[in-house]
């Protein structure tokens, strides 16, 4: 077995803790702890499975051990031009492909390019009863069975231990910059609209306290040419700041107080909810700083077509993902029950029932 | 009329109008296969609901009687997925063909399971917008087909699959509740069921509307043609052109039986002396073009390319595409019947697997001809055989088998993107471990505890991958060593 490859030794901790009916608490770098609900049990720690197992930058394809920290696999796909086109947010130096894959958490790129799911092309994982299952594969077309590897993208480590990961990567772009124009907040969203329905090289849009941020990236000749068709001042660290805002690094993320993410039909117009906001994800994803109810801000986020999750601070026993209508609920228990039917794993992490 | 079927009969007629339920031979004659022609079978009816309301009571009248249910859209599948079965009944989504949204702001289109494909590209191209995912059927087949095969086409590279380009679905289960899965969202709270219900072949629940992403058109699309001497060198270019940052709209390969009967069948202006082409589209901005097209050129000229042609005006780059459009029925015109494969292979091993191929076709007597998404990686090797000659069906569907089990050996899959069906089943043994095979199972069972859902269908019992592996003992390994033999 090769270095890093810590399988048996984790299948052994799956396996006693299904035996004595402990629970176990998935852990990799450490960098998302504050994510989900409060969770509990005996520290399953990832990061000794680590390593890249395969890449060959001609197939658009990494396979790599849920270990590996993204800081690794980044340095590697910029050695030969290429990254995850889901740009994960990190939120700490130690942060693991695993933790990324366990919250499906996608940065800026993700209404232009592709999310955390989306370039998940196959896993393989422990159920909870220490079986090890590979779904999907390392080519980007597979339809053979059931698509278990986006299933458990995102789910919070609930459904299984994910050991390995074949996830699609692309080449990075020739040439970026980034765009600010001063808008009103219609204007904003509608600039956002008509970016998204025209063929214009934009990967990122954002929008706070009046200011517009667009990135352009794509080859030179193209991110020229939008520039002058688009208008507006050229800002001179424009990586800082989508860094910063992937990364909650800007002013406005600088709380205390409950932090929400409502992902909303991008067409909603300005959400009025007492608190900060910023615009981000073309108008899909609305970051709130509020202290209002929790069904105040659950309604308003649902009746523009979405849902609302209580992304960091707040009460972490309650409902931090929004609630599920009682039909899903009960299809998410039965899944959860024959995934890991002992309830091993990350107990109550995302809803207290699973 | 056998009594099962004049019981359920009037069951159904007692909610739905007379002419929603077919029950004659005639009627159902129509409905005994879908592309998947060498298999056949008469359903015991056929059901043409209109309303979400008539499906939901369809499904609870056939979960309390216990009769099974396979769900059907325009029944251009290849893979045999909405084969009838028996002894349940067929549900027919062809009424549900309204497009019911469009909304421009948010680039998103709600739908109907009936809707064509292409009808959805035609409804929003003036909005200077399209629907993505192209399966070479588009004209025919249906939007909620297409979901429930997670269906591809030419353009997946940059563009993904049927998975990555819809937003929410709504779905029946089989005891007749109505499921919002997604969201008008880019995400949903709770597991990804929308990736679940994707490509779940109609065992989950019936889709009765889809929430669509749209793209913008792009401003320019633009397309080389480039001709080998070699099958090998055809293949590493494609990998040559992806290390360099370029992701092409379309990137196809055609081997030389392929080259010749397209450019019989649709004048295209291929090389008919050539062992392989390759179409590579670029589309994006202006500029990007301009820029990419010289360096495609120039790639495909280092990478051994004997001809390097670039289509001089939309009608030559439609013409290009004719060609490789009209593959199916041009191979159709040159053989009497043609059996159409899917698996996925590494890019890297693709000289390899086309090598064992023309090494199988020999062995088994039977001509092949390769049509390949290269991009991605999939491979529609279409076997060439007269069904009229008595053995030679069976002979082929072995060869098939053969493929795609040389296609999972080299680290791929049995399918890439028309489904396992009925088709495929067996090979589904070859790709998963019992343990795999089993979570599937109860995957369904959350969903259909009775397996009333499109039963035989996607994924094959632990007996049946018992028996096939028994026939089928690969390196001296008895596969499902562990299961009790018959």
């Amino acid at each position: 077995m090769s270095v890093g490859d810590s399988r048996q030794i984790i299948r052994e901790q799956v396996l006693a803790a299904f035996d004595r009916k402990m629970k176990l608490h998935i852990t990799g770098g450490g960098s998302k702890q504050f994510y989900g609900r409060a969770s509990y049990g005996e520290p399953l720690d990832m990061r000794n499975h680590s390593g890249i197992v395969t890449y060959d930058p001609k197939e658009l394809v990494l396979t790599v051990r849920s270990g590996t920290t993204l800081k690794e696999i980044e340095s590697t796909l910029a050695s030969e031009g290429q990254l995850l086109p889901f740009e994960p947010p990190h939120f700490g130096e130690h942060a693991t492909i695993g933790g990324a894959i366990a919250t499906g958490l996608s940065g800026p790129r993700r209404p232009y390019s592709m999310s955390a799911r989306d370039c998940m092309l196959g896993c393989q994982l422990l159920n909870g009863k220490g079986e090890y299952l590979h779904f999907g594969g390392q080519v980007m077309k597979n339809v053979a069975g059931y698509d278990v590897s986006r299933l458990v993208t995102g789910s919070m480590g609930t459904l299984g231990v994910l050991l390995q990961f074949s996830l699609k990567v692309l080449p990075a772009p020739g040439s970026m910059i980034t765009l600010v124009q001063e808008h009103s907040v219609e204007q904003a969203l509608n600039t956002m609209h008509r970016i998204k329905g025209s063929p214009l090289p934009v990967d990122a849009t954002c929008y706070h306290e009046g200011r517009l941020y667009i990135r352009l990236s794509g080859s030179a000749g193209a991110v020229e040419s939008a520039k002058s068709q688009m208008g507006g001042q050229v800002v001179d660290d424009g990586d800082r700041f989508w860094q910063q805002l992937r990364e909650h690094e800007l002013d406005f993320f600088k709380t205390e107080k409950p932090l929400w993410r409502l992902s909303v039909k991008p067409s909603t117009p300005a959400l009025e909810l007492e608190g900060e906001q910023l615009i981000d994800w073309g108008g899909a994803q609305r970051w709130l700083i509020s202290e209002l109810p929790e069904q105040e801000i659950r309604t308003a986020t649902a009746d523009a077509g979405g849902h609302a999750i209580l992304f960091r601070g707040g009460d972490r026993t309650g409902n931090v993902f929004h609630p599920l209508p009682s039909s899903l609920m009960t299809i998410h228990e039965r899944l959860k029950n024959t995934f890991d039917p002992g309830a091993i794993f990350n107990p109550g992490a995302m809803y207290a029932s699973l | 009329m056998s009594t099962s079927q004049n019981t359920i009969k009037r069951a159904l007629c007692s909610f739905l109008p007379r002419d929603a339920v077919l029950s004659s031979k005639e009627e159902l004659h129509p409905y005994e296969c879908d592309g998947l022609s060498a298999y056949r079978r008469l359903p015991l009816l056929v059901v043409l609901p209109e309303t979400i309301e008539q499906v939901q009571r369809i499904l609870t009248t056939c979960h309390e009687m216990k009769v099974p249910v396979v769900a059907r859209g325009a029944g251009t599948g290849l893979s045999g997925g909405a084969l009838p079965v028996e002894d349940g009944i067929l549900l027919s989504l062809a009424k549900f063909n309204q497009i019911l949204d469009v909304d421009t702001d948010s680039c998103t289109a709600t739908v109907q399971p009936g809707v064509r494909n292409l009808a959805i590209s035609e409804a929003v191209k003036k909005h200077g917008l399209y629907y993505a995912p192209d399966p070479s059927s588009q004209i025919a087949c249906s939007i909620g087909g297409n979901v429930a095969e997670n269906a591809g086409g030419v353009h997946c590279l940059k563009y993904g699959l049927t998975v990555h380009n819809i937003l929410k679905l709504k779905v029946i289960t089989i005891d007749g509740e109505l499921l919002t899965i997604g969201s008008d969202a880019l995400d949903a709270p709770g597991y990804d069921l929308l990736a679940l219900m994707t490509g779940s072949e109609g065992m989950l629940g019936v889709i009765v509307e889809i929430t669509v992403k749209l793209l913008p058109l792009p401003e320019r699309a633009q397309v080389i043609l480039a001709a080998f001497d070699n099958v090998e060198k055809a293949g590493d270019a494609v990998g040559t052109i992806i290390a360099n940052g370029i992701i092409p709209a379309g990137l196809e390969m055609m081997d030389n039986p392929a080259i010749r009967a397209a450019e019989s069948f649709a004048h295209a202006g291929y090389p008919t002396d050539a062992e392989a082409i390759l179409l590579c589209e670029i589309d994006g901005t202006n500029e990007e073009v301009s820029e990419q097209i010289m360096q495609v050129r120039q790639l495909l000229k280092n990478a051994g390319a004997t001809e390097v042609r670039t289509a001089k005006d939309e009608k030559e780059r439609q013409l290009f595409w004719k060609g490789r459009k009209s593959a199916f029925p041009a191979v159709g015109r040159i053989s009497p019947d043609y059996y159409c494969m899917d698996g996925t292979i590494p890019r890297r091993k693709l000289a390899h697997v086309l090598k064992r191929i023309s090494e199988l076709s020999q062995e088994y007597g039977l001509s092949v001809a390769n049509v390949f998404h290269a991009g991605d990686g999939n491979l529609h090797p279409l076997i060439l055989y007269d069904a009229n000659i008595p053995g030679e069906l069976e002979k082929t569907e072995e060869l098939g088998g053969k493929i795609l089990e040389l296609c999972v050996e080299v680290g791929g899959t049995i399918t890439g993107e028309h489904g396992v069906g009925v088709e495929k089943i067996n090979q589904m043994c070859v790709q998963f471990q019992t343990d795999e095979l089993r979570q599937f199972h109860l995957v369904k069972e959350c969903f259909d505890p009775l397996g009333l859902l499109n039963p035989g269908k996607a994924v094959p019992t632990l007996h049946r991958c018992a028996e096939f592996g028994a026939m089928h003992v690969h390196k001296g390994e008895l596969a499902f060593p562990e299961l009790e033999r018959f």
